[in-house]
């Protein structure tokens, strides 16, 4: 079957980004990295089934600069993913819709995770892990 | 022109009865996810280093390898569920469609098989 290019009602760049918008985009997005990040996890694990060869590789990897920006980066979206997901379950429940609600859980979302990223990696630092 | 009645011919054609089933399959994945993570993160925190030799005997406890297999397993499954939407809701012409959603599933069953596979690896010892 083709697809016939037909007109379309207006998009993501028409549209005024709004605290509802942005943190359900982002619930989204996040998902996706996290779901990348599933393979990244499976290879950690088969490198620690393999032999300390095989682990010391991986970690060398995940250590490097860029594996370190990585791995923030899935660390946010760790904690994003999981905050905003709370809040998709307390709406499922039939709760939490009231303007001041959305806003508090919004922002509660967003500032929350910025907040235990940087307290992860923060501890990690403190406690001499990296 | 059909001579069958229009009772008829959507009889069949509608719910499956399982319209459902991905919805709750998310959310209930979803709540067994937070503690598993949580658990999973915190526990790499208050690990003495993440070394080979202390990562393998952490996941050498009962405990900590049954529900690290338990994280893998329900996190592929999130994770299979969620991508699939997001293959339905952007890709629309059939071909693409079809490839995307076996390929998602195929890699879903790869990692989670592999990521169990090599817990269990560590786990009973080798």
């Amino acid at each position: 079957m083709t697809v016939r290019a037909r007109p379309l009602s207006p998009h993501l760049g028409y549209y005024r980004p709004r605290l509802g918008s942005v943190t359900s985009i982002l619930h989204r997005i996040t998902g996706a990295i996290l779901a990348v990040g599933l393979l990244a996890f499976a290879y950690w694990l088969i490198a620690l089934a393999s032999d300390a060869a095989a682990y010391a590789t991986a970690q060398s990897l995940f250590a490097s600069p860029l594996g370190l920006i990585v791995l923030i980066g899935w660390t946010f979206a760790f904690f994003y993913h999981l905050l905003n997901g709370v809040r998709h379950l307390i709406w499922d429940s039939g709760r939490g819709f009231e303007p001041g609600a959305r806003r508090l859980g919004g922002w509660t979302a967003i500032g929350g995770s910025i907040l235990l990223s940087l307290g992860f990696w923060a501890s990690l630092r403190l406690l001499g892990r990296l | 022109m059909s001579l069958r009645s229009p009772l008829g011919r959507v009889l069949g054609l509608g719910s499956a009865k399982s319209g459902t089933s991905h919805w709750w399959g998310q959310r209930v994945s979803a709540v067994a996810l937070v503690p598993l993570t949580l658990w999973f993160v915190f526990s790499l925190l208050l690990l003495p280093n993440l070394d080979f030799e202390t990562l393998r005997a952490w996941l050498q406890y009962p405990i900590t390898g049954f529900l690290t297999a338990l994280l893998f397993g329900v996190l592929t499954y999130h994770s299979y569920l969620g991508t699939r939407v997001i293959v339905e809701d952007y890709v629309h012409a059939e071909a693409p469609k079809l490839i995307g959603l076996l390929g998602l599933r195929f890699v879903h069953v790869l990692a989670g098989g592999a990521g169990i596979f090599a817990i269990l690896r560590v786990a009973f010892g080798t």
